[in-house]
């Protein structure tokens, strides 16, 4: 896998992830709300890159991407996925768009925009709906230790995907700190303090081919969530798989691999 | 030296085991602890309490607005301070102050303050806070990362309302209106005194510069451990060629005063304890949300709170504590005195805003508190800052000719 920064039209810098065959069909994954775990965890790109073209661009306010004061709003960032497709010159060939947890919101928006242009969608325990009687966590009221705890199936491995590092060390809780508060705080302007930005009014433009995966003990996004994608997407089916919670790509690589390969052919 | 008479307008009614059954005392702290028959009463004899003060001679009288708690009753100083405007006639209103971002559109600030001005006779001190997080982004949803954005375009957007003399149109980010009018405006021109209350960092510092505001600085953690941040703030003014009146800051002060140190630990320790121990137990994940400060006030700031081992043994702070601490002055009127002094002096301001009623502390006692500091410490205190006697630039400028609450029908208590 390599790695490339680009900078949009706009004048984002973006860290993007590459790799798989040059000339393969381009899946571009949207990575979630914690941001792109591939220092730590990056088995599903290896495995989505065993068949396909895979790019990886990291949200600015994430990691090595900067320029995150320039979005403000969803339209904003739909357009940056669409700008950084543009600089990586594929807006013209039908990409795939997987989008996990945030990234599935924007994956959503961006095809409610241009639904031409996107090969096929995969939402996984995406945001961007509400329900009332399902209200989804408040993340950022979470402390460190409390992000394991509801995004993973199993919150021991999930505290060392996330952070990788031992809390009772003052250092690395201030480091995670600062870096939480630039990838939330960028987050926030999608998410805070209810995350939906009316993406289901938009939803009935998206007559793109829809795969929905959930984790099955999800308890940030429960399973109630994928029911309701699946009944606002004109075209769309939905899987649920069992041991994992939020954290599907780092929780069940292969199995979601699977699906994912078996739905894009 | 100018003394405004501070009430944070607490729930004195927390149970004792407040701190074991509930974890925070901001945002989702259960409304049944709340009595509105009780409340009642208290509004009352919170008021009562702001007005006895101007009786007694302090300069001024404060409110603030917070929301969805049980620290401070206020969701609307305004409301309070349009109360106290009546029934007072020479003290400073001091609402310190409107969360300027809520407020959609903030001309609704700019038109309330104008209007407590008006009834005031010029009397009101406005104060802009960004608002904590707790009030801003939890309770009322301000998105954490634009909510300082938001705030500098509220401020423009009520500053040019009060200035303007004929209506304009104003296309904001977050605000567009065609028509800005400000009916009525303010007594006070350009505006009455802005107080700008702050934690430390440098933007705020400058912004009070740029526009010669005043620079609030409102901690429970005591004037010893303001004084690194206020040093900073003084560094800052002269590097920008201000001048160095005193009056450019306020400062936040607990305060208990009896006939003797010995019979203020006994009077007023349980009241001071109980505001520190349940008062303040907000949950460290409403106190700083990501996005809301910046990331190099992160990087200073204390982190153990965050901790899981924290939350449960969060250690009961003492008397003790608070005395040596220099969170709290407190004793005989000769201890306050010396420790006012040295604060004042320490940390170089010219107003300090006395926190005189704290916690569950009954009536009877505030007004002893109140009265012992307003008559034999505050008298001693008003000119330690000789040269800067006749600095009125921030400071109210009210009408020569007022109504006065005894002059209006009705108006004999």
């Amino acid at each position: 896998m390599t790695s490339r920064s680009l900078e949009t039209r706009k004048g984002t810098r973006v860290r993007v992830l590459e790799a798989g065959p040059q000339h393969g069909r381009p899946v571009i994954f949207l990575h979630g709300l914690t941001g792109l775990h591939d220092d730590r965890d990056r088995r599903f790109l290896d495995l989505l890159a065993e068949r396909y073209h895979v790019l990886a661009p990291e949200l600015p306010g994430y990691g090595e991407s900067t320029g995150e004061e320039l979005l403000e709003d969803m339209l904003d960032f739909s357009l940056h996925g669409w700008d950084v497709l543009a600089a990586l010159g594929l807006t013209r060939s039908q990409p795939a768009l997987v989008g996990h947890s945030l990234g599935g919101m924007i994956a959503a928006e961006m095809a409610c925009l241009a639904p031409e242009l996107v090969g096929k969608l995969v939402l996984v325990s995406a945001l961007g709906l509400w329900l009332d009687e399902q209200p989804i966590p408040d993340v950022f009221s979470f402390l460190p230790f409390e992000f394991g705890d509801y995004l993973f199936h199993d919150p021991e491995r999930g505290a060392a995907v996330l952070t990788g590092v031992d809390f009772e060390e003052t250092e690395a809780l201030q480091s995670f700190l600062v870096a939480n508060a630039r990838r939330l705080g960028t987050a926030g302007k999608m998410l805070f303090p209810i995350p939906d930005r009316r993406t289901s009014k938009r939803l009935y433009r998206l007559t793109t081919d829809t795969l929905v995966v959930w984790g099955e003990s999800d308890r940030l996004t429960p399973p109630a969530y994928a029911r309701r994608w699946a009944e606002l997407l004109p075209c769309a089916t939905a899987v649920h798989l069992a041991g994992a919670g939020h954290m599907v790509p780092y929780e069940q690589p292969e199995a979601l691999a699977r699906e994912v390969a078996g739905f894009l052919g | 030296m100018k003394f405004t008479w501070f009430n944070l307008m607490p729930w004195p009614y927390l149970p004792d085991d407040f701190r074991e059954r509930h974890r925070s005392v901001w945002v989702d702290i259960p409304n049944t602890l709340y009595d509105p028959v009780k409340g009642h009463a208290l509004y009352h004899q919170y008021m009562d309490q702001l007005e006895y003060a101007e009786s007694v001679g302090f300069d001024g009288i404060g409110v603030n607005e917070h929301h969805q708690n049980a620290y401070g009753l206020m969701p609307s100083p305004n409301l309070i301070a349009a109360g106290l405007a009546r029934r007072t006639s020479r003290a400073a209103i001091c609402v310190i102050g409107n969360s300027i971002a809520l407020y959609n559109p903030p001309i609704r600030v700019a038109e309330e303050f104008a209007m407590l001005d008006v009834l005031s006779g010029g009397r009101l001190i406005a104060g802009f806070p960004v608002g904590t997080a707790m009030d801003t982004n939890f309770c009322y949803g301000q998105i954490p990362a634009l909510t300082r954005d938001k705030y500098r375009e509220a401020h423009d957007l009520i500053v040019r309302a009060w200035a303007a003399e004929e209506p304009f149109a104003f296309d904001g980010k977050y605000n567009q209106l065609r028509w800005v009018n400000c009916w009525p405006k303010p007594i006070q021109r350009p505006h009455p005194p802005i107080y700008i209350p702050g934690g430390g960092s440098i933007e705020t510092w400058d912004f009070c510069l740029d526009h010669d505001y005043n620079y609030s600085y409102l901690s429970f953690q005591g004037y010893k451990a303001a004084k690194a941040l206020m040093d900073g703030f003084w560094e800052r003014v002269a590097a920008r060629g201000k001048d160095e009146s005193p009056y450019r800051t306020a400062f936040a002060q607990i305060l208990a005063v009896a006939e003797t140190d010995a019979e203020a630990e006994r009077l007023y320790a349980e009241h001071v304890l109980y505001f520190y121990n349940r008062c303040l137990r907000v949950y460290p994940g409403f106190a700083d949300p990501p996005g809301y400060r910046t990331v190099a006030t992160i990087k200073r700031g204390v982190v153990a709170t965050m901790r899981r081992e924290n939350l449960k043994l969060f250690q009961n702070v003492t008397w003790r504590d608070l005395i040596e601490g220099g969170m709290v002055i407190a004793g005989g009127p000769e201890t306050v005195r010396q420790r006012m002094e040295e604060l004042i002096k320490s940390l170089r301001v010219g107003h300090v805003l006395c926190l005189l009623h704290n916690g569950n502390q009954p009536d009877e006692k505030t007004r002893y508190s109140t009265r012992l500091f307003a008559e034999k410490v505050m008298p001693r205190l008003r000119d330690l800052w000789p040269e800067w006697r006749d600095d009125d630039r921030w400071w109210i400028h009210p009408l020569e000719q007022r109504v006065r609450p005894e002059e209006t029908v009705g108006g004999r208590r």
